[in-house]
């Protein structure tokens, strides 16, 4: 299977085997105008398999969401057909606006301008809690 | 520098050191603290009912010569109408000094504190977090014991939506060689975070059984709690619960000559009237020392911001 090299754009790579499509949605990736593939259990140079996302547009992307969803992934930023810039992520410290509070007596609940933000307490088991009631993600 | 007060992790263990010493002089020199906050207003802002902690705060400003503005009831209150508690913050900054806050929801009082230009010190919110409540049990404590470290304390009664009991663990936990015995139903259990990241981390010992009697003998002190209905969202759970626990004469039989009793207020069935005359009874020891303690603190908050 081919996909184009893209001149100008974002490859992210190195997604865990299974979770790109889960990516593209909570990256909002289906509102683009412009040519997105995800390829799904592509074979890796170490023989594992994973999932690619090629997105043809230089855009900004939410890094936080990528970190929070499958950290460890790769991020290369494409200009003039040449890597400008790869970077790993990490877990971000802190999520804000990226995922929302399930615990039903969260302030975050009631108060609609309140910002959702959790704060990782514990990178080892990838626990992040609510910033307001400390609920767990 | 405007500080608040959210939860007990935001002392040190020096400042919940400092806040005791000062609130023993507050307790032995009334007359050194009587006009320390002449001229300054305290908002007591309770969005859900509370008695004793709302009449605490107020005692504590009234005592260190304060005055005290509040609302008549949350029913009353601009929140009804739908303003936001950020909003309700910031308004109040413009009254008050210092702002005691109960809110039903929980992180309410962080939201509070982000907006507000004057200290808030969190007086309940939801299910969360009630420092000042810790910062009563930690005076009793000191008081009947003198000392923190070396202690065995049981924590009896419902220790999974317990508030008080979680932040009574985190306080205490900093102290050395502190042991818990956490007594409870299977269903009222301490929720494994706390376990994990406070117990765990900071190799603290600790035990978990559903037996009260067979736990008392080893007991230095025994930290009572109400099954709290507001707690539930299922009824038949709460009903079934709610009894677990009933503390009488006859099952301190095995306890220590001087065990402490605590527990935060207001009791339903899980003291008996009958414990209240034995000398080991320390609950109500615990209201006044509430007020010592908001007091200590108050003061604290109100140096700190430059307002005293």
């Amino acid at each position: 299977m081919k996909i184009e090299p893209i001149v100008n754009g974002v490859v992210i790579d190195h997604i865990t085997a299974g979770q790109g499509m889960r990516l593209y949605e909570l990256l909002g990736l289906d509102k683009l105008d412009c040519s997105v593939a995800v390829i799904k259990n592509a074979m890796g140079k170490r023989g594992l398999r994973k999932d690619i996302i090629k997105i043809d547009q230089e855009i900004d992307l939410d890094l936080d969401v990528i970190g929070y969803a499958d950290p460890g992934v790769t991020v290369n930023f494409i200009k003039d057909g040449k890597v400008a810039e790869k970077r790993t992520i990490e877990m971000p410290e802190k999520l804000v606006d990226v995922i929302k509070c399930r615990n039903p007596r969260c302030i975050t609940g009631t108060e609609q301008e309140l910002r959702h933000i959790f704060i990782l307490t514990d990178r080892k088991n990838k626990v992040y809690r609510c910033m307001y009631c400390e609920t767990q993600a | 520098m405007k500080r608040s007060l959210i939860d007990i992790v935001d002392l040190s263990t020096q400042e919940l050191d400092e806040l005791i010493a000062c609130a023993k002089d507050i307790m032995a020199n009334p007359e050194k603290y009587s006009e320390i906050c002449h001229g300054k207003k305290l908002a007591a802002l309770f969005f859900e009912p509370s008695t004793r902690t709302r009449m605490s705060f107020e005692a504590a400003m009234y005592e260190l010569g304060g005055n005290v503005i509040s609302m008549s009831s949350a029913a009353s209150s601009s929140a009804a109408k739908g303003e936001s508690v950020a909003d309700t913050a910031r308004v109040i900054s413009c009254y008050a000094d210092i702002i005691a806050m109960r809110h039903p929801k929980e992180g309410a009082a962080l939201v509070a504190a982000n907006n507000a230009s004057v200290p808030v010190i969190n007086a309940g919110d939801g299910g969360h977090c009630h420092p000042t409540q810790t910062l009563a049990d930690l005076l009793t404590i000191d008081i009947q014991k003198g000392r923190f470290s070396g202690l065995t304390v049981g924590l009896c009664g419902d220790l999974k939506f317990g508030r008080t009991v979680h932040s009574l663990i985190n306080a205490l936990s900093r102290y050395e060689d502190v042991r818990f015995v956490l007594i409870s139903p299977e269903e009222l259990r301490l929720p494994d975070y706390v376990k994990t990241d406070v117990l765990e981390a900071r190799g603290i010992a600790y035990e978990e059984t559903a037996d009260l009697e067979g736990a008392m003998p080893s007991l230095d002190i025994l930290y009572m709690t109400r099954v709290q209905k507001e707690r539930f969202f299922n009824e038949e759970d709460y009903l079934r619960l709610k009894d677990s626990y009933i503390l009488t004469p006859a099952k301190l039989a095995g306890a220590k000559k001087d065990l402490a009793i605590l527990h935060p207020l207001p009791r339903v069935n899980e003291i008996s009237v009958a414990v209240d005359d034995d000398p080991r009874a320390c609950y109500f020891k615990q209201v006044l020392c509430g007020k010592f303690m908001r007091e200590a603190l108050i003061i604290k908050l109100l140096k700190e911001a430059g307002t005293i």
